[in-house]
């Protein structure tokens, strides 16, 4: 039996399940508590565990993160949320310095079983310090796996197996999309780390994406197919480790790509996809990967600015024609 | 520099007698008055969707911005965080300037590159709005570093909420700014809460200025319902800091009359909580000790209110009036450098 559900109700039932299975597992962040989580993610878990494993945090990311740090090398897997990835910046030097390192470092001795999770993302005019895509500055460490998605079954699905992941996992959703609906089963399933999944299949052209920028592949992909191009939509769900696979066979099949991706353009998930496929699929490709970023500036708040800064299906389409040499 | 006048004051109760000279508690009004219209303005014309993304209003607290104002110069600095809109207009920012920017129109004070969150000037030494908590407590550190190398008396405020005094950065900042006497004064608005959080569910320690006593800053709390009593604080560690001896540290208890931001609804607290700070409210204070002492009328308080609502109603106008930003002006503000190469495949 299936029903559908929200985004938001897809991740509160990995979490209120994986902690029924396993005593070890708490949440910890700021109003995840009391207050049912700032967007409602972590509603009813209160009630349900108490306040020794759902616990509201003082508004202090650098220490918390490294308490669930502390706390994952003795034994527990904290899933740590904080309100948005913009302020897991303060806690980098925890994720990136210790949560990766950890098991290096000690050469095994310890290891780091922890899920810091979060929206990552524009979501709407909130401006500069709000707005931002934290996927490939995490993913760019190693030591830490990255998932970054908004499909409810597949949130919960990876959300369950990051919890149950022995390494760190750095978990992204998305502000605006907590609402978003899906199917989801009333039977209990994991959905593992590491596999992109195609939403839809086509010929001509592959377009890849992940997070909430899939919602405009599609959308994209539904327009093209209009003028009788078909184009096949990847959301990556995983970004580290990356799919490769995935992308180099699809690439194979349509010889064209377009990388559609919320980030910055320099240095990113959009740039590495790039380089695998010229490395992995230079003979199939027949015409240079492009991609669709958000600028290569800070959002301000002003919404014409915003309409300029972000991705849309426009700026997909033409990207797609442009790999396709049509007007 | 107002002062304080001989004549004593009533530290309790609403009508209390005149501790300070006319002008001042005119200006008290007026600034409170400017403030409450306009957030009052700014969250109605949110919800006519005019103003978009986060918007933090200050109701309640305007005898903070009030008694800091009147108690300091222009020429001092300040930085706060993203409950700014009421600072900021004490700082001397037009209410049509910060209109405009709420609604994100070129001729906002930052051009509408910042919105509510984040204003700036430098003509007003205003440091600006900062969106992540407590971000603003080692800049305003800066600051005054920055004020104290060119050997200038100028105070720099660093404000920040009772939340934001949690992060570990406040501990790093109180601890060098009280190793190099840095012309400091940082002031915690303690409005009791962090979003949903009330100030005792955050820590052991719930009186707030006491943080400052491991590092020895002198540390007070101040009432901050009631600009007499912000004032005279302020002008004391004002004093202190200009005479080269270093940081200040005020906790001013006040509270937020609206929810943390226009989506909260602020069931944490009780109705009587608020209904008890509502009668604290600092502009009715300010009101009846202007009538007590005869320092205006009921008919040129009226005449005064009128005037800063046509002042809000032209800002209003103003802001809708002005043009958006155009999209290439995306690219601006980015770099100093004119031709930066920006990636635009
Ligand atoms: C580093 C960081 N963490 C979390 C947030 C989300 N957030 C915004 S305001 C706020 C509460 C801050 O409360 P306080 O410092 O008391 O200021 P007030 O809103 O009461 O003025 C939180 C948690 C943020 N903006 N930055
Ligand atoms: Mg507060």
């Amino acid at each position: 039996m299936s029903r559908i559900i929200t985004l938001r109700d897809a991740l509160n039932e990995a979490m209120s399940e994986e902690m029924r299975r396993d005593d070890s597992v708490f949440l910890m962040g700021e109003e995840v508590a009391q207050y049912n989580g700032a967007y409602k993610v972590s509603k009813g878990m209160l009630d349900e565990f108490g306040p020794e494993r759902v616990i509201d945090t003082p508004i202090a990311e650098l220490g918390f993160a490294g308490i669930g740090v502390g706390a994952a090398m003795n034994g527990l897997r904290p899933i740590v949320e904080f309100m948005t990835w913009n302020f897991a910046v303060l806690a980098f030097d925890q994720i990136v310095n210790n949560a990766a390192k950890t098991l290096s470092q000690s050469a095994g001795e310890f290891s780091c079983p922890i899920v810091f999770r979060g929206p990552s993302g524009a979501a709407g005019q909130l401006a500069q310090q709000h707005s931002q895509t934290f996927e490939s500055w995490m993913a760019n460490t190693p030591g830490l796996k990255v998932v970054s998605i908004i499909d409810p079954y597949d949130s919960k699905g990876l959300l369950k197996s990051a919890i149950r992941d022995n390494d760190p996992v750095c978990f992204m959703e998305s502000e605006i999309m907590y609402g978003l609906k899906g199917e989801v089963p009333e039977e209990e399933y994991l959905v593992p780390i590491g596999l992109a999944a195609v939403r839809r299949e086509g010929t001509d052209v592959t377009i890849v994406s992940y997070n909430k920028s899939t919602i405009l592949a599609n959308k994209a992909a539904e327009e093209l197919a209009k003028e009788g191009i078909s184009a096949e939509v990847i959301d990556l769900r995983t970004i580290r480790p990356l799919d490769y696979q995935t992308i180099v066979d699809s690439v194979k099949k349509t010889n064209r790509l377009v990388v559609v991706d919320e980030a910055w353009p320099f240095a990113g998930v959009s740039a590495e996809v790039a380089y695998e496929i010229q490395k992995y699929a230079f003979d199939y490709l027949d015409a240079p990967v492009t991609r669709v970023n958000s600028a290569d500036t800070s959002l301000p708040y002003a919404p014409t600015l915003v309409e300029e800064y972000m991705p849309n299906a426009a700026k997909v389409i033409k990207a797609v024609k442009e790999v396709s040499y049509v007007k | 520099m107002p002062t304080i006048s001989t004549k004593k004051k009533n530290s309790n109760g609403k009508a209390s007698g005149s501790a300070f000279k006319k002008e001042i508690y005119l200006s008290w009004y007026e600034e409170m008055y400017r403030i409450r219209k306009f957030e009052e303005r700014a969250l109605m014309l949110y919800s006519k969707q005019k103003i978009r993304g986060f918007c933090h209003v200050y109701i309640g607290q305007e005898a903070v911005a009030a008694g800091i104002k009147s108690a300091l110069r222009p020429s001092d600095n300040m930085v706060t965080a993203y409950r700014q809109h009421g600072l900021a207009l004490s700082k001397g920012l037009s209410s049509r300037s910060c209109m405009a920017e709420l609604f994100g129109k070129a001729t906002g004070c930052v051009k509408g590159k910042g919105g509510s969150m984040h204003f700036f000037s430098r003509e007003h030494n205003f440091f600006g709005g900062n969106g992540i908590v407590g971000a603003q407590i080692p800049i305003g550190t800066g600051i005054a570093f920055a004020e104290k190398y060119r050997k200038t008396d100028t105070v720099t405020v660093t404000m920040f909420g009772d939340g934001a005094a949690r992060q570990g950065a406040l501990h790093e900042s109180f601890n060098m700014a009280m190793t190099w006497k840095l012309p400091v004064l940082y002031i915690c608005e303690n409005n009791q809460y962090a979003m949903g959080t009330s100030v005792s569910r955050t820590s052991n320690v719930t009186d707030l200025w006491k943080l400052g006593l491991s590092y020895e800053m002198p540390s007070e709390a101040v009432d901050g319902m009631d600009p007499e009593k912000v004032h005279a604080a302020i002008e004391k560690a004002a004093a202190h800091i200009r005479s080269g001896k270093g940081p200040y540290y005020l906790e001013i208890k006040t509270y937020r009359y609206r929810g943390h931001s226009v989506s909260d609804p602020a069931k944490y607290r009780t109705k009587d909580e608020l209904e008890h700070y509502k009668d604290l409210d600092p502009l009715e204070i300010i009101e009846e000790r202007m009538l007590k002492s005869k320092f205006a009328s009921k008919d040129e308080i009226e005449a005064m209110q009128a005037k800063i609502k046509e002042e809000i109603d032209e800002a209003v106008q103003f802001a809708e009036d002005s043009p958006f930003p155009e999209a290439h002006e995306l690219y601006e503000y980015n770099y100093l450098q004119e031709d930066y190469p920006f990636i635009k495949d």
